[in-house]
């Protein structure tokens, strides 16, 4: 397969995720050569499916995603792209301290935090405008708990309703800069919650179809093993053993991976890497994926499409790290997700950490795994009481099995903290031609943050290529 | 490329990037901002478009001379005396 290769591109994109595939779509429009490697046997990297015997699919991140995706995949991507996002429309809550529906939008929650909740109208027009108005430039210790104390003192209950949802979508904390929360708060919590129509697996194959059309060469189930640098300059990579030239890298790879791995501590000076070394790597997840028998169906006004599900009497965000499980995120799939298909589907998902998992000896992994099966299917009959009954096929991820497909360290989700943001866009300081572009800095995670960042690199790199 | 040109120009990159926005009442000296549905996505494509069709390089720091229409022309102004008008 490797034999047409050329020998030399302007651009070398290491991993096919969201940011890395659109990175090379636009580095490719702009009129430069480009070659995409991607060691997994499929594109997409976490924005991904699997199918299993019996005709079912499944998805690992289509939960739902902020309504710029529909800009982005209309710019960076094609219409069709963009015409194939539709709005979910039952988002629940049920917890002990509440339960309810929402769009998802700003009216609606303004609307739930008066009359439900009785906070004063002025505290949460203040909330939101405070949030709306947050860069990447503001005072880093400045913590969300703070944010949340100053509009909503002593209210645990409505940090759970506008907490929760971000500490699923990019494993946040109310110790992390209130301005990470406020720029994704601001995103995704504001003009409600959209999905794929088709599923990811259409959503990949109309973006390979279009970096096709647009010439970048893709190559799968290869992995770089080495970024080569000569005089503070990239060179090439090497791809499965064979040395590739190159003016420019950008990895999508793991942040951490990219500097130590591919690149190697010896290419970076003392400070940096001081720097690099402190970054902290998000947690990971684990997910139960369910698929009901053929004909079997959900009723969308029990379940909805989104439920934020927790038994736990109050919000902690490291209790829902924890492996004694207590807080789901319940996705629900019905036939018109993937027209033309039959099957409804629920896909669980938590937070996890790497740790909880990894160093499990094999016969209690699999228990561990069988576990997380059960305890899943005893909180699903809450709301599907024959639940059970109704299932064809059920599978369980960890930590470990997203270290394995994606490379992320720790199995990461969801990219870095906010200091791996700094680190990402000072790769190309450090040496020339080398750049980053991935999940991290908590903003610039998940579909649409992802897809933004690669777009910012992208201009970067032809910034970069038209001066050389 | 004269200003009227290069006005004509950002015009036209305006209405590909912002293809629902009414442009014809856009004001100079009022910043895009407030005029039109616009966040830093938008401004890093104005900048994309102009170095893809021009050639022009706008190092990040200068991004907020692309603020209103007339901050714009001025500052494109000098760079682009030499720019043949796109056919
Ligand atoms: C369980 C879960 C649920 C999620 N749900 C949502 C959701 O509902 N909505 C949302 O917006 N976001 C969601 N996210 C987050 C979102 O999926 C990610 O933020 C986003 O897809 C990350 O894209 P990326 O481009 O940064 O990297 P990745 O998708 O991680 O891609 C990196 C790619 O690089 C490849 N690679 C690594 N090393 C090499 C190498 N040496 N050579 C070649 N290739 C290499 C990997 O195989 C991978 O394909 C979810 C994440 C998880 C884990």
């Amino acid at each position: 397969m490797n034999d047409t290769l050329r020998e030399s591109y302007d651009v070398v994109v290491i991993g096919a995720g969201l940011a890395g595939m659109t990175a090379a779509n636009t580095i490719a429009r702009a009129g430069h050569s480009v070659l995409l490697v991607e060691q997994h046997y499929k594109l997409g990297g976490l924005a991904t499916w699997f199918h299993r015997k019996g005709g079912h699919i499944f998805d690992i991140s289509l939960h739902g995603f902020p309504v710029g995706m529909i800009k982005s995949c209309r710019r960076y991507w094609t219409a069709e792209i963009a015409d194939s996002i539709v709005q979910l429309k039952h988002i629940r809550f049920d917890n002990p301290m509440f339960s309810l529906e929402t769009t998802f939008t700003r009216e609606d929650f303004s609307k739930l935090l008066f009359e439900r909740f009785r906070i004063p109208a002025e505290n949460v027009t203040g909330f939101f405008d405070a949030a709306r108005a947050m860069s990447h430039l503001d005072d880093q210790a400045y913590t969300t708990r703070r944010l949340f104390e100053k509009f909503f003192p002593g209210r645990q209950d409505v940090v759970r309703l506008l907490m929760e949802p971000i500490t699923y979508a990019n494993g946040s904390t109310l110790e992390d800069p209130a301005l990470t929360y406020g720029i994704v708060f601001s995103n995704f919590m504001s003009k409600g919650v959209y999905t794929f129509q088709g599923g990811s697996d259409r959503l990949i194959r109309l973006m390979r179809d279009d970096m096709r059309k647009n010439g970048v060469d893709i190559r799968f189930a290869c992995e770089v093993q080495k970024v080569h640098v000569e005089r503070r300059k990239v060179a090439g990579v090497t791809l499965d053993g064979r040395r590739i030239g190159c003016r420019a890298v950008v990895s999508n790879a793991n942040l951490l991976g990219t500097i130590f791995q591919l690149v190697g501590e010896e290419q970076f000076d003392k400070d940096f890497l001081e720097e690099a070394r402190a970054v902290r790597l998000n947690n990971s997840s684990t997910q139960v994926y369910m698929a009901l028998k053929p004909g079997e169906t959900l009723d969308e006004n029990v379940c909805g499409d989104l439920l934020f599900s927790s038994t736990a009497p109050e919000f902690r965000t490291d209790m829902l790290l924890s492996r004694a499980i207590t807080s789901r995120t319940y996705s629900f799939y019905y036939p018109r997700t993937r027209p033309g298909h039959d099957r409804c589907y629920a896909v669980a998902s938590t937070n996890a950490n790497y740790a909880d998992w990894a160093d499990l000896p094999p016969d209690e992994y699999e228990a561990g795994k069988r576990n997380l099966i059960e305890t899943t299917l005893e909180g699903i009959s809450k709301y599907v009481p024959d639940f059970r009954e109704k299932l064809a096929y059920s599978e369980a991820a960890t930590p470990k099995t997203f270290e394995r497909y994606t490379k992320h360290w720790g199995g990461a989700s969801f990219g870095t903290k906010f200091e791996g943001l700094a680190v990402s866009r000072s790769l190309p300081e450090r040496i020339a031609g080398l750049y980053h572009a991935g999940s991290v800095g908590i903003i610039m995670s998940g579909w649409l943050g992802a897809m933004n960042y690669g777009v910012i690199v992208a201009n970067d790199v032809d910034a970069f290529l038209m001066k050389i | 490329m004269t200003a009227a040109e290069i006005k004509e120009a950002v015009l036209e990159i305006l209405s590909d990037i912002a293809p629902d926005e009414d442009l014809s009442n856009l004001k100079e000296d009022v910043s895009f901002r407030e005029q039109l549905e616009m966040d830093s996505m938008d401004f890093l494509d104005i900048v994309m478009e102009l170095r893809k069709r021009y050639r022009i390089q706008i190092p990040e720091e200068e991004y907020p001379a692309l603020a209103s229409m007339k901050s714009t022309v001025e500052y494109l102004e000098p760079r682009m005396t030499e720019v043949a008008k796109k056919q």
